[in-house]
């Protein structure tokens, strides 16, 4: 495997594509390291699927420059595409064929032999669990078994560059892990994997850098981490025995702490940001200060738990900045070691579906409808 | 209380196929073997890379794809049987004794012309199949593969000819059963549908573009039948043109159809070296040199 010598698997200059006179992709800016997981996240219509069918050579850019493993999208497209695949955001697989017909097409157009592409089809639909289906056409796969034959296309000769256009969308949590594996198993073999998705968990799990775009342009950029510590260092979950004393605890953590103090439907849940001062003394600290104060004052916190800012907290807070909406539900999400019975209010609470998605692991699932159930 | 994954509305619509049957009736199938991490990395270690295919293995390729097709819906061949045979059915006994005096007499004239009329009203579901396969995404695959990029549409062309040769064979077959007797024989009905085929192949480009061009199916069909209807039935292929005033006369000669049902008509009476043919073979020409590269830079820039 050849990586150009800047190490960039893709490198965009002003990317832009214009449909009539909505400006879909507004001048991106990207560097995606070779061998790595990048993520880009956004809401819907952000751009995402038309900045990545650029990239795959599947639309011209209107404006600006685009380089897969140093070659241009626009001047050596054939270069480009015998590197890279793509799993789009719909199926890109026949429906009328059989799954396995499907992979013996893809495995003959890519130059293999009959045999090779037997046994390579035969393979895979093995490894992907779909061997009971081989012979069955496309149209009868499920949502999550077209996802599978769809990844298993994409990868039938191993790409350098892999795009995956929302790839776990519609799918059940366990079919959701199961597609994480198979990007983490794609990475493991060197491949470059540039991820779209609205599951800010999703992206957070995966991806090593993150891009967040809305309305075509590229508005952070980092690592979980640094996206995560630019909205602050992080929140604080406190549960009090008594309901009554909720805005005496409420008015007293904002003045200890400084930041707005959310409560959510719960009567005894209370949840406050803790702003990074950008020192060594953390979060911590001021949660400790904040939870002696409040001991202090005579408020009993049956619980309380520390929480790392989620990336649901940044998705909201860059994508909504301008819309300036104060959603209650972005603070209740975050991904704090807190008992199973405050994430589910927390997760109840929430009216956006990107804060419900983050409740989605196998585990979390089944702690919440445990608690349903109770 | 229940928050779990949000159910994507377009994956319920992609999930319609799963109505019909099948899926249903395997209940083996309704929970999903576990993707095994072993067995990924294993089939993740594919670097056999062999030299891409050249543009005609690649075209036979996909005109594997399209005889595929046609293994696993059947029915699309409807058109290009139970059509023809009700056309040549209803004009006959509708048009025979009124034209020619007698269906046998008819028979022997309306045969080549209900032949040419099937087999050209045919070529539009290369537009219309064309499109469909373009809304449902899976040209996206191909159109990321380093191959030679018509070899798509030259692959499906070449199914379509599988298809032509089949309804052309369903009519010849129902018109000697009705007593269609032609003097050329069996090299002169072989000679006829050759030149047949070959001015289809080259029609069919004609919808490849507007395939392209089109937003959807409908519009395919509709834009072909506004030309298709008038282009067959304004021509030879049911009454000699002596007949008719001569504004349309002057029209029904320079329709290509004319020339092609002529030069079918001759070949099939065993009359091979006509200008009709040579027209016939230079117009297809024609429509290739034109009607080939415009539908290819509409599916480059797509
Ligand atoms: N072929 C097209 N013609 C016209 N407009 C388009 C076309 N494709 C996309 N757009 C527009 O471009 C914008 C970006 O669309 P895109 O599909 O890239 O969004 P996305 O980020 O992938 O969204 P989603 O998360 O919903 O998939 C949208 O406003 C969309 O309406
Ligand atoms: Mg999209």
């Amino acid at each position: 495997m050849t990586i150009d010598p800047t190490g960039l698997a893709i490198e965009t200059h002003g990317l832009v594509k214009v449909f009539g006179t909505n400006r879909a992709v507004d001048g991106i800016d990207l560097r995606v390291p070779a061998g790595t997981v990048y993520g880009v996240l956004g809401p819907n219509g952000a751009g995402k699927t038309t900045a990545v069918k650029m990239l795959a050579t599947l639309l011209r850019p209107d404006g600006g420059e685009a380089y897969v493993f140093g070659k241009s999208v626009l001047r050596d497209a054939d270069a480009v595409r015998s590197r890279v695949s793509l799993t789009g955001q719909y199926a890109s697989v026949d429906e009328d064929l059989t799954g396995t017909e499907n992979l013996v097409l893809l495995g003959r157009l890519l130059g293999h032999t009959k045999s090779f592409a037997r046994s390579r089809a035969g393979e895979l639909m093995a490894a992907f669990g779909l061997d009971k289906a081989a012979a069955r056409q496309v149209k009868t796969y499920s949502g999550g078994m077209r996802r599978r034959i769809d990844i298993a296309a994409s990868i039938l000769n191993t790409p350098d560059l892999l795009f995956l256009d929302e790839p776990t969308t519609g799918l059940d949590p366990r079919s959701r892990n199961q597609v994480w594996d198979i990007v983490r198993a794609v990475v493991a073999q060197g491949t470059t994997v540039l991820l779209t998705t609205q599951y800010l968990e999703e992206a957070d799990r995966l991806a090593s850098r993150i891009a967040v775009i809305d309305h075509g342009k590229v508005i952070a950029e980092g690592t979980p981490g640094e996206l995560k510590s630019s909205v602050g260092a992080g929140s604080i979950h406190i549960r009090l025995r008594d309901a009554a004393q909720r805005p005496d605890a409420e008015r007293l953590l904002g003045k200890v702490l400084g930041s707005a103090v959310q409560t959510g439907t719960d009567p005894v849940a209370l949840t406050a940001a803790i702003p990074g001062h950008g020192t060594d003394l953390g979060a911590a600290e001021d949660a400790a200060r904040a939870l002696g104060e409040l001991a202090r004052a005579g408020i009993v916190v049956d619980d309380f738990s520390l929480g790392q800012p989620s990336l649901d907290e940044v998705f909201m807070a860059l994508t909504e900045s301008s819309a300036s909406s104060t959603s209650a539900g972005s603070a209740e999400s975050a991904e704090s070691a807190g008992s199973s019975a405050e994430l589910a209010a927390g997760s109840a609470a929430s009216a956006s579906p990107a804060a419900s998605e983050a409740a989605s692991t196998d585990e979390q699932h089944d702690a919440i409808s445990k608690e349903s159930a109770a | 209380m229940t928050t779990v994954a949000t159910q994507d509305p377009k994956d319920l619509e992609k999930g319609r196929g799963e109505r019909n049957g099948k899926a249903a009736a395997d209940p083996g199938s309704e929970v999903l073997a576990p993707v095994v991490a072993e067995d990924l990395a294993a089939v993740f270690v594919s670097h056999h890379r062999p030299p891409k295919p050249g543009p005609l293995s690649a075209s036979l390729t996909f005109g594997w794809r399209a005889m595929l097709k046609i293994k696993h819906v059947p029915e699309q061949l409807f058109d290009v049987t139970a059509f023809p045979i009700m056309m040549t059915l209803m004009f006959t006994y509708l048009f025979g004794g009124a034209i020619a005096g007698s269906t046998d007499a008819y028979v022997q004239f309306v045969i080549p012309g209900i032949l040419v009329q099937s087999i050209v009203m045919i070529t539009m579901y290369t537009g219309v199949s064309l499109n469909n396969d373009i809304e449902r995404g899976v040209f996206d695959r191909f159109r990321t593969l380093p191959i030679w990029r018509p070899a798509a549409l030259v692959g499906m062309i070449l199914g379509d000819l599988l298809r032509y040769v089949l309804a052309s064979t369903v009519i010849i077959t129902v018109g000697l059963i009705l007593g269609f007797r032609p003097d050329g024989g069996v090299p002169g009905v072989l000679a006829g549908v050759a030149l047949l085929v070959v001015f289809s192949f080259a029609f069919s480009w004609v919808w490849t573009m507007f395939g392209l061009l089109l937003r959807s199916e409908k519009s395919v069909m509709g834009v072909s039948m506004m030309v298709l209807f008038p282009l067959t039935f304004l021509s030879n292929v049911f009454v000699d043109p002596k007949t008719m005033p001569g504004w349309l006369q002057a029209f029904v000669d320079v329709n290509p159809i004319t020339h092609l049902v002529s030069a079918v008509r001759d070949l099939m009476d065993g009359d091979f070296a006509t200008t009709e043919t040579v027209w016939v073979l230079v117009f297809s020409a024609a429509l290739v040199a034109v009607f080939v590269p415009l539908p290819l830079r509409l599916y480059n820039r797509k």
